[in-house]
């Protein structure tokens, strides 16, 4: 008996009024096609996608430590297919495993086969014969099988390894804006779907500007005669109504729809919208005007380009000085305070140079760098950098003193020597080379 | 050039070809270096917007790429507009950019993990139009590239300038290879001015011009970029000379920014 166990009735329509809600939020944040794949789950198809969020591994990685922001214990896969994911997801004890292309079949080898969304008695029925795992079960013939259980167990096999496609009925909202335009004769062409694409927008467009919206993401989804679906997401940095642009935007990932037999249908829709203002444009005649980057960089972000402007961070210390913000932040005008020259090339890590130098504060009269020693005709220092004991506690007592100097043909470098030189306990001593001047 | 300027034949020949080339409306803009001995040099007097540049560092800084990071710095600090600045690699240190004139928040940078994918955002931000300038870190620039990137930057009139850096120091050799860039820069580091204190003065840099279209190869001796990315001529064989209180130093207006901690470097310029 455990002491203190506090006992709650389950609730299985709050339950699934509640992961309602939370792929209603993955719809507008992650992926076009979302599902609930009930009683306990969510899935989604992240292929066109996956690139607004820097890839798969930081999507998934990100989507579970979200929903460990919000006391939600979940466990995410990405597998080629809805049956293997499920599966992965469930059997495995890892929070978020993503399985290569191609490499389903080895994954799920070794799964039970309560992991195959079978009905319980047939699981019951297959482990009094034996069968443990999804690999012996889909080496045994199948003919037997089904003549005692039924089509599911060879279905849900095939649905596993991709041998049957699963379409995945993606969940909409009532109030979602979406277009539809479906197909007398299926259309393959880069250049009708290009045209179809532009059509879809204008309509888009139309509704968007009725309930006086601009879109941050807009969802092309594909339907292929062959009951398949495609997605492709576009997202902008800002809310946009602009027809060109947005056309633009859908077309320039194009080439990655595999239009199939054929499609029969396109239906574009704008899963996350935001107000958005109309402006009065400044003639030119008045002031200079100030040109938009933004269209460039939803195209970069679309293609999966990280973008980034740098800003002063309060630090003295050189590798936490810098932090990157994004291309559209506020212009906050600030600068660094140092008046100190620096070199414009950093190093990721300081590297180790050998140097004989006078202590405790004069610059290196020689140092020896990637093999090179260099001999040093002047140097500038040294310039004192104290740790930051609220970052880390075993920076408490340590120094570094920053020297630039400059050898015989004229190559400047930016060192340091980790301590002052005389209290051991500031740092070792040791000489590191941190930055290249030009 | 004043010897084709003061022939109106060849002038007005030069006018019909720039006619038949079309073009954009700043066509024929350049963004001179203040300094006459270099603009001389270059035809149209700067460097022509709406054109490649290639800007390759010298001896070490093949690999580094620093002072040439900080030359082209100099050079898109003085144009408006917001810079777009491509890269693989991200090691280049703000604070550095900004002491050229580059304010932080006027650079973009577009890190891309191949690189195609640089000169693939290269092209796309030429093409763009609304930009500066557009600065890319590349390795390889092959003739095609070269060429898409020419026709993308003068149908924009955007300035691009390809940061040639390598990998390895042998590789730098590739600068013999041809594209189809307007001019091509070399820069390397030479020791700084001469201080009469322990230190180091302004840095320079030896800026060999290898090619320019329509012009002549050149070298220059020069103090590194000011506060306001704004080079200076130091003459070659004449060292002494910025100490003496010469005009090396003539076109820098504004201190260069460590000079109120290095009390030596500012004594011997003269006010004009």
């Amino acid at each position: 008996m455990i002491s203190g166990l506090h006992l709650v009735n389950a609730d299985p329509n709050g339950d699934a009024a509640a992961i309602e809600r939370l792929a209603l939020w993955m719809l507008r944040q992650y992926t076009p096609v979302v599902a609930i794949d009930s009683p306990d789950g969510i899935v989604m198809d992240t292929e066109g996608a996956d690139h607004l969020r820097g890839g798969e591994l930081p999507m998934l990685t990100g989507l579970v430590n979200a929903l460990r922001g919000h006391g939600l214990q979940a466990r995410g896969a990405i597998a080629d297919t809805w049956g293997s994911a499920h599966a992965i997801a469930r059997a495995t004890r890892r929070e978020v495993i993503i399985v290569p292309v191609g490499e389903t079949a080895k994954a799920v080898v070794n799964l039970p086969i309560s992991s195959l969304r079978l009905p319980p008695d047939i699981v019951s029925g297959l482990a009094v014969l034996g069968f443990r795992t999804v690999g012996e079960l889909s080496a045994t013939p199948r003919a037997p099988l089904a003549l005692r259980f039924g089509p599911g167990v060879g279905r849900r096999l095939d649905q596993m390894f991709g041998r049957v496609v699963e379409p995945i009925d993606p969940i909409r909202t009532a109030d979602l804006i979406e277009v539809i335009r479906s197909f007398s004769e299926p259309i393959g062409a880069a250049e009708t779907i290009a045209k179809y694409i532009g059509k879809l927008v204008v309509e888009l467009c139309a509704a968007l500007e009725t309930h006086g919206q601009g879109v941050r993401r807009a969802d092309l989804i594909i339907y292929r005669v062959d009951n398949t679906l495609q997605s492709l997401r576009a997202g902008t940095a800002k809310p946009v109504r602009d027809i060109p642009r947005l056309t633009k935007l859908l077309c320039s990932s194009i080439e990655n729809i595999d239009p199939g037999f054929g499609i029969e249908k396109l239906s574009l829709a704008a899963t996350m919208i935001e107000p958005f203002e109309e402006k009065q444009s400044i003639s030119s005649l008045v002031e200079e005007t100030i040109v938009d980057v933004t269209p460039l960089l939803d195209s970069f972000g679309n293609r999966g380009q990280r973008m980034y402007r740098l800003a002063p961070v309060e630090s003295d210390v050189p590798e936490r000085n810098v932090g990157r913000v994004s291309p559209v932040s506020e212009k906050l005008g600030q600068a660094w305070p140092t008046r100190w020259p620096r070199p414009s090339r950093m190093l990721a890590h300081p590297e180790r140079i050998e140097v004989i130098a006078l202590t405790p504060d004069h610059p290196p009269a020689s140092m020896t760098w990637r093999g090179k020693r260099r001999r040093i005709k002047r140097g500038d220092g040294p310039e004192r950098v104290f740790g930051e004991w609220w970052v880390r506690s075993s920076e408490m007592e340590a120094v570094r003193d920053y020297y630039s100097v400059e050898d015989e043909d004229g190559n400047r470098f930016w060192v340091y020597r980790s301590g002052d030189g005389v209290d051991p306990a500031t740092g070792t001593a040791k000489w590191f080379l941190h930055g290249i001047y030009g | 050039m004043p010897i084709t300027a003061a022939n109106p034949v060849i002038s007005e020949l030069q006018d019909r070809i720039r006619r038949l080339e079309g073009g954009a409306a700043r066509k024929g803009e350049v963004l001179s270096f203040g300094i006459a001995e270099i603009d001389a040099r270059l035809p149209g007097g700067g460097l022509a917007c709406g054109a490649l540049h290639e800007v390759a560092g010298g001896g070490a800084d093949a690999v580094h790429g620093a002072a040439a990071a900080l030359f082209v710095a100099g050079i898109v600090a003085r144009t408006k507009g917001d810079i777009l600045w491509c890269l693989t690699r991200p090691d280049l240190f703000a604070p550095a950019l900004a002491q050229a004139g580059l304010h932080h928040d006027r650079v973009i940078y577009v890190e891309a993990d191949r690189e195609e994918d640089v000169l693939t955002n290269f092209e796309e931000g030429l093409r763009f139009g609304g930009l500066g300038a557009v600065v890319a870190e590349l390795v390889r620039l092959p003739m095609t590239a070269s060429r898409r990137l020419q026709l993308a930057a003068e149908a924009s009139g955007t300035i691009g300038i390809a940061l040639r850096r390598w990998r390895r120091p042998t590789e730098a050799a590739d600068i013999g290879q041809p594209t189809a860039a307007t001019t091509r820069w070399r820069i390397s580091v030479l020791p700084s001015e001469p201080l009469p204190v322990p230190g180091i003065g302004r840095a320079r840099w030896l800026a060999e011009l290898i090619r320019a279209r329509a012009g002549e190869a050149a070298e220059f001796e020069i103090g590194a970029c000011d506060a306001t990315g704004r080079i200076s001529l130091s003459r070659r064989g004449n060292r002494r000379r910025s100490i003496q209180g010469g005009c090396a130093d003539r076109h820098a207006r504004r201190q260069s920014p460590g000079d109120d901690i290095r009390p030596a470097s500012g004594q011997c310029r003269p006010e004009r």
